[in-house]
C-alpha cells in the first residue's frame, strides 16, 4: 500500500521535467512520457484498487504518511498525508484510467502543437492535483489540491492562448471558481473552530457519531435560527458547487470548453467538475447526521441544474456545448442524489447510487468528448451544421459515439443505465417531486443527445469519402466503449457505502419501465425530427418562439452576471471605491509627498556645509538647552 | 586699589582689546600681529598669577611658533596689505546674538555660584622642579603616560602636516 | 594677586572665549578662523591655571593641562595650516563660503 505515494510523486515529477525541459524534446517525445508516466500510475491504481476490494474485505481507512504540516494549536493542526478508503480509491482509478486515455489521445490529437511539452506539463499537473485532491486527509489539504487543480483548469483553458475567447473563458472559469472557494474557505474555517480539527476522518467521527453527539464535546452555536455548523457546510458546498458548475455557477463549464477537446474529456467532463460530488460524498455523514437541511438545498440545487441544463443543451449547436450542458445536468443528478438521502428516512441507497453514476459518467462522457474530438479533428469545426452524414466516414467513431449516447440516455444494459436507474429508484423512495423532475430531465437528456447524434451522423447524406481515424485515436476510444457497456455490471453497492454495511441495488421492472419508456420515447421522437432534415423542429420552434430564445440564449444567465458584475458591482463599489483610492488614499500619500518635499526645501538650506553655520547651531543648541536647564531647576543646578 | 590690581586691570583691558581687534581687523597681517600682542598680554597674566613655567611655554610656543607659523602661511596664501572682503551681514547678526547671549549665561552662572576660595591654606608652589617632578613621575598621580602620548601625537602631527602639504609628483611635473 | 577674586578672572576669560567664538562665527578666511580658535584656548589655560591657583593650591593639574593645550594647539595648527595651504592650492582661495564641495 506503500505504492500509493507513488500515485502522486510520478505526475508531479512528470509536471517538473515537462516544464523544464519540454521544450527541447522533439515530436511526440513529451506525450510519450507523459503517456508512460500515467499508465504507470493507472496500473498503481488498478493494483491498488484490487488489493483493496480483493485481497482484503474493502471496508477499512487508512491513512499513509500522516505527518503535521501546520500546527495551530494543541487542538488544531493541519497534518498532510494520504486517505486511502473505499471512496478515495475508485476515485483514484477513475482519474488515473481516464487520465491515462487522454493521454493517450492527446499524443495524435495536438502533434504540431508549438506548446506540445507544456500541454503535457499541465495535464500531468492536473492529474497530480486531482490525485492530491481525492487522497487528502484534511479538509484543508482538500483546499489546497482543491485550488490547484483550478488553477491547471484555468492554465488548460485558457491553452490556445491567442484565441481572446479563449483567454476570456480561462478568467471567466477562474474567477467563477475561486468565487465560489471564498465560500468553502469560510466554511472550512468555521468548521474548524466548531469541530476543533480539520482531519477528515477524526471531523466524522466528531460530527456524526450518535455518542459523541449527544457527550456536548461539540456546542452547537446557534446564528438566526440556524446552527453554525449548517452554515459551514452549506459554504462548503458552495465551494463544490463553484467547482462541479451547479446552477447558479454554471456560467463557466461552457465557455470552458475552448480549451483543447482532451482536456474538455479529462477536466470539464470526467474528474475535476465532480470534485464537488466528491467534496459532499466525502463529508456526507456529518450532513447526513448534523445538517439535513443542508442536503434538501443540494438536492433542489441539483435537480434544477440538471433540468435547466438539459433545456439549455437542447438548443445548443457547438457540439461540445451541448456536451458541456450535458455534463452539468449529469452532475446534477449526482448532487440531488445525494441531497435526496435526507428524505429518505435513514436510507443511504442516493449516496451509493450518485457514487456509481460519477464512475459510469466519468467513461461514457469522456467517451463523448473523445469522440467529439475526433469528429472536430476531422470537420474542423465545432457546429453541428458543418457536420451530418459522418456515419460511413468515420464508422469506429460513430459506434462508440452512439454506445455512449445509448448509454447516457438509460437504454440497458448499458452502463448509464444501471446508475441511472438506482438514482432513480433512490429518489423514488424519497422525494416523489423529485422524481418526477428527474424523468422528465433523463427524457430530455434522450433528447437532445440523440439530436445531436442525428445532426453528426445522419441528417445528411452519407458521405463515402473516409476520414483517417488515427489508432491513437481509436485505442482509447475502444478501450471506454468497454467500459461504458460493462461497467454497469459492477456490483457497485457492494464496494461504495456508507457505513460498513453493503447496499443492494435492485431493480424492479415498473420502477425502470418510466424512464426507460420516457427515454424510448424521446428516441423516437429524435429519430423523427433530425434522422433526416426536416421542418418539424422549425414549427415546432415556432410555437415556442419565446421560450426557445430563452434557452437559447441560456436563460440569459450571462448576461444577468454581467449586469450584476459590470452594471451593479462595478458602477456602484468599484467606481466609488475606485474614487476613493485615487483621490483620498493617493491624496493623502500625495500630501504627505508634496509636503515633506515641500517641507525639505525649507529646511535644506539648513544643511549649508557651511562649518559657521553648523556652529552656531550647535551654539544655540547649547544656550537653549542651558537656558531651559537653568530655568527648570534654577540655580541648584550649579552650586 | 593696590599696583597688582591696577596691573591687572590694565593688562586684561589690553588682552580684550587686542583679541577684539584680531576679531574686526581687516587686513590678515596685523591681525596676527594683534594675536601676537593678545597672547603675549595673557603670558603676563600667567607671570601674575606665579606661574612663571607656563608663561614661558606661552611666550616660546605660542608666540614663538604657532603665531609665526600662521605669519608664514598669511604670506604663503595672501597678497599681504590686502584687504580682506567684508563680513557677510547674515552672519555677524546671528553671531552677535549668540555670543552676546552665551556670554550674558556664562557670567550670570558665574555670578550666582559660590567659589569656596581660600579654603585650602596651603600655598601655591607651581615651581619648575616640582613640575618636572610630577610630570615625569610614573608613579603618586605622576604625569608620564600622558606626556608620552602627548609626544607621539605631536609627533604624528609633524609627519601628517608634511605629508597633507606636500604637493602630488604629477603637479610637481606639471608645474 | 590676592586682591583679586577669582570671578573677575572668570570674567576675563569668558569675554575672551566669547570673542573668540563671534570671530570664528564671522570670519570668513581660514586663517583668521584659526586665529579665533587660538583665543578660545587661550581663554581655556587661563580657566585652568586660575582654578589650579585659587581652588585647589596643593595641586599642579591645571598647569599640566595647560601645557597638553599648548602642546596639542602647536599639533592642531601645523595640520589645519598644511590643509589650509592644500585647499588654497586646489581652490586658490581659502574664503570659506567659496570653499563648499564637500556637502554635495
Amino acid at each position: 500500500m506503500n505504492l500509493s505515494i507513488l500515485v502522486l510523486i510520478l505526475p508531479f515529477l512528470t509536471f517538473v521535467g515537462l516544464a523544464f525541459f519540454g521544450k527541447r524534446l522533439s515530436g511526440i517525445t513529451a506525450g510519450i512520457i507523459g503517456s508512460i508516466s500515467t499508465g504507470i500510475i493507472s496500473l498503481i491504481a488498478a493494483f491498488i484498487a484490487f488489493n483493496y476490494w480483493v485481497m482484503s474485505d474493502g471496508k477499512s481507512t487508512m491513512i499513509l504518511f500522516n505527518f503535521p504540516w501546520l500546527t495551530f494549536n494543541e487542538h488544531l493542526a493541519i497534518n498532510m498525508g494520504l486517505l486511502l478508503d473505499s471512496l478515495s480509491i475508485m476515485m483514484v482509478a477513475v482519474v488515473t484510467f481516464v487520465s491515462f486515455m487522454v493521454h493517450l489521445y492527446s499524443i495524435e490529437y495536438l502533434k504540431g502543437e508549438e506548446r506540445y511539452g507544456s500541454y503535457f506539463a499541465y495535464l500531468s499537473l492536473f492529474t497530480f492535483s486531482m490525485l492530491g485532491l481525492v487522497l487528502s486527509v484534511n479538509i484543508f489539504q482538500i483546499y489546497v489540491f482543491w485550488e490547484l487543480v483550478g488553477v491547471s483548469s484555468f492554465l488548460l483553458i485558457g491553452f490556445y492562448y491567442q484565441r481572446p475567447s479563449a483567454v476570456a473563458a480561462a478568467k471567466k472559469a477562474f474567477i467563477v471558481t475561486r468565487f465560489a472557494d471564498l465560500g468553502f474557505l469560510v466554511g472550512i474555517l468555521i468548521l474548524s473552530f466548531e469541530a476543533k480539527t480539520l482531519d477528515i476522518p477524526m471531523l466524522i467521527e466528531r460530527l456524526s457519531s450518535p455518542d459523541t453527539l449527544t457527550s456536548g464535546n461539540i456546542k452547537m452555536h446557534m446564528v438566526g435560527g440556524l446552527s453554525v455548523i449548517s452554515i459551514a457546510m452549506f459554504l462548503i458546498f458552495i465551494g463544490g458547487a463553484g467547482k462541479s458548475a451547479m446552477f447558479p455557477l454554471h456560467i463557466w463549464l461552457p465557455d470552458a470548453m475552448e480549451g483543447p477537446t482532451p482536456v474538455s474529456a479529462l477536466i470539464h467532463a470526467a474528474t475535476m467538475v465532480v470534485a464537488g460530488v466528491y467534496l459532499v460524498a466525502r463529508l456526507f455523514p456529518v450532513y447526513f447526521v448534523l445538517t439535513p437541511e443542508v442536503l434538501h438545498i443540494i438536492s433542489w440545487v441539483g435537480i434544477i441544474s440538471a433540468l435547466l441544463a438539459a433545456l439549455i443543451a437542447c438548443t445548443q449547436t457547438d457540439i461540445k456545448r451541448v456536451l458541456a450542458y450535458s455534463t452539468i445536468s449529469q452532475i446534477g443528478y449526482m448532487m440531488f442524489s445525494l441531497g435526496i438521502t435526507a428524505y429518505s428516512h435513514g436510507e443511504t441507497l442516493g449516496y451509493t447510487a450518485s457514487l456509481f453514476h460519477l464512475f459510469t459518467h466519468a467513461f461514457f462522457k469522456a467517451l463523448l468528448f473523445l469522440a467529439a474530438g475526433v469528429i472536430i479533428h476531422a470537420v474542423h469545426s465545432n457546429e453541428v451544421a458543418q457536420m451530418g452524414g459522418l456515419r460511413k466516414s468515420l464508422p469506429t467513431t460513430h459506434i462508440a459515439f452512439l454506445l455512449a449516447t445509448l448509454a447516457i440516455s438509460g437504454i440497458p444494459p448499458l452502463s448509464g443505465f444501471f446508475s441511472k436507474e438506482a438514482i432513480l429508484t433512490a429518489t423514488h423512495h424519497a422525494n416523489p417531486v423529485i422524481f418526477w423532475l428527474a424523468v422528465i430531465g433523463s427524457s430530455l437528456t434522450t433528447f437532445y443527445m440523440f439530436r445531436l447524434y442525428y445532426l453528426i451522423f445522419w441528417n445528411k447524406p452519407a458521405e463515402h469519402h473516409r476520414h483517417h481515424e488515427h489508432a491513437l485515436f481509436s485505442i482509447p476510444l475502444i478501450i471506454l466503449t468497454l467500459g461504458t457497456l460493462l461497467n454497469g455490471f459492477i456490483p457497485f453497492g457492494q464496494f461504495i457505502s456508507v457505513g460498513l454495511e453493503k447496499v443492494q441495488i435492485s431493480f424492479e421492472l415498473g420502477m425502470a419501465a418510466v424512464p426507460v419508456g420516457g427515454s424510448l420515447l424521446a428516441i423516437l421522437l429524435a429519430t423523427l425530427w433530425y434522422a433526416k432534415s426536416t421542418s418539424y423542429p422549425d414549427k415546432f420552434v415556432s410555437l415556442l418562439k419565446n421560450f426557445y430564445r430563452w434557452t437559447y440564449r441560456k436563460f440569459y444567465f450571462d448576461e444577468l452576471y454581467q449586469f450584476v458584475t459590470h452594471k451593479i458591482i462595478f458602477n456602484l463599489i468599484g467606481r466609488p471605491i475606485a474614487w476613493f483610492d485615487r483621490n483620498i488614499v493617493d491624496g493623502t500619500m500625495n500630501a504627505m509627498a508634496w509636503g515633506s518635499m515641500y517641507f525639505s526645501q525649507a529646511i535644506k538650506r539648513i544643511q549649508s556645509g557651511n562649518v559657521q553655520s553648523y556652529t552656531m547651531y550647535f551654539l544655540g543648541g547649547v544656550i537653549i538647552l542651558l537656558s531651559i536647564l537653568l530655568y527648570a531647576y534654577g540655580y541648584n543646578l550649579i552650586n | 586699589m593696590t599696583l597688582e590690581q591696577i596691573l591687572f586691570y590694565t593688562i586684561s583691558g589690553l588682552v580684550l582689546f587686542f583679541a577684539f581687534m584680531v576679531i574686526v581687523c581687516r587686513r590678515i597681517f596685523r591681525s596676527a600681529i594683534y594675536l601676537l600682542f593678545s597672547l603675549l598680554g595673557i603670558a603676563a597674566l600667567y607671570f601674575m598669577m606665579d606661574v612663571e613655567f607656563i608663561a614661558a611655554i606661552q611666550i616660546i610656543v605660542y608666540v614663538g611658533g604657532i603665531v609665526v607659523l600662521i605669519i608664514f602661511s598669511i604670506f604663503l596664501t595672501h597678497q599681504v596689505g590686502e584687504k580682506m572682503p567684508k563680513k557677510l551681514i547674515k552672519r555677524i547678526v546671528p553671531a552677535l546674538i549668540l555670543s552676546l547671549a552665551g556670554f550674558l549665561l556664562t557670567i550670570d552662572m558665574l555670578a550666582h555660584h559660590n567659589f569656596n576660595t581660600g579654603i585650602n591654606p596651603e600655598k601655591f608652589n607651581p615651581t619648575v622642579e616640582n613640575i618636572g617632578h610630577q610630570l615625569l613621575d610614573y608613579k603618586n598621580y605622576g604625569y608620564v603616560l600622558p606626556f608620552e602620548i602627548i609626544s607621539f601625537l605631536l609627533l604624528a602631527a609633524l609627519i601628517g602636516s608634511i605629508v597633507i602639504a606636500i604637493r602630488p609628483k604629477q603637479q610637481q611635473a606639471k608645474n | 594677586m590676592e586682591g583679586i577674586p577669582l570671578l573677575h578672572i572668570l570674567i576675563l576669560s569668558t569675554a575672551l572665549f566669547f570673542i573668540g567664538i563671534y570671530g570664528f562665527f564671522t570670519r570668513r578666511n581660514l586663517i583668521t578662523m584659526l586665529i579665533s580658535i587660538e583665543l578660545i584656548l587661550n581663554s581655556v589655560n587661563i580657566n585652568f591655571v586660575a582654578f589650579n591657583k585659587y581652588l585647589y593650591p596643593q595641586q599642579l593639574e591645571g598647569i599640566f593641562f595647560n601645557i597638553f593645550i599648548i602642546a596639542i594647539a602647536a599639533a592642531e595648527v601645523s595640520l589645519a595650516i598644511a590643509i589650509i595651504i592644500n585647499l588654497y592650492r586646489k581652490f586658490n582661495t581659502i574664503d570659506i563660503e567659496d570653499t563648499n564641495t564637500m556637502k554635495h
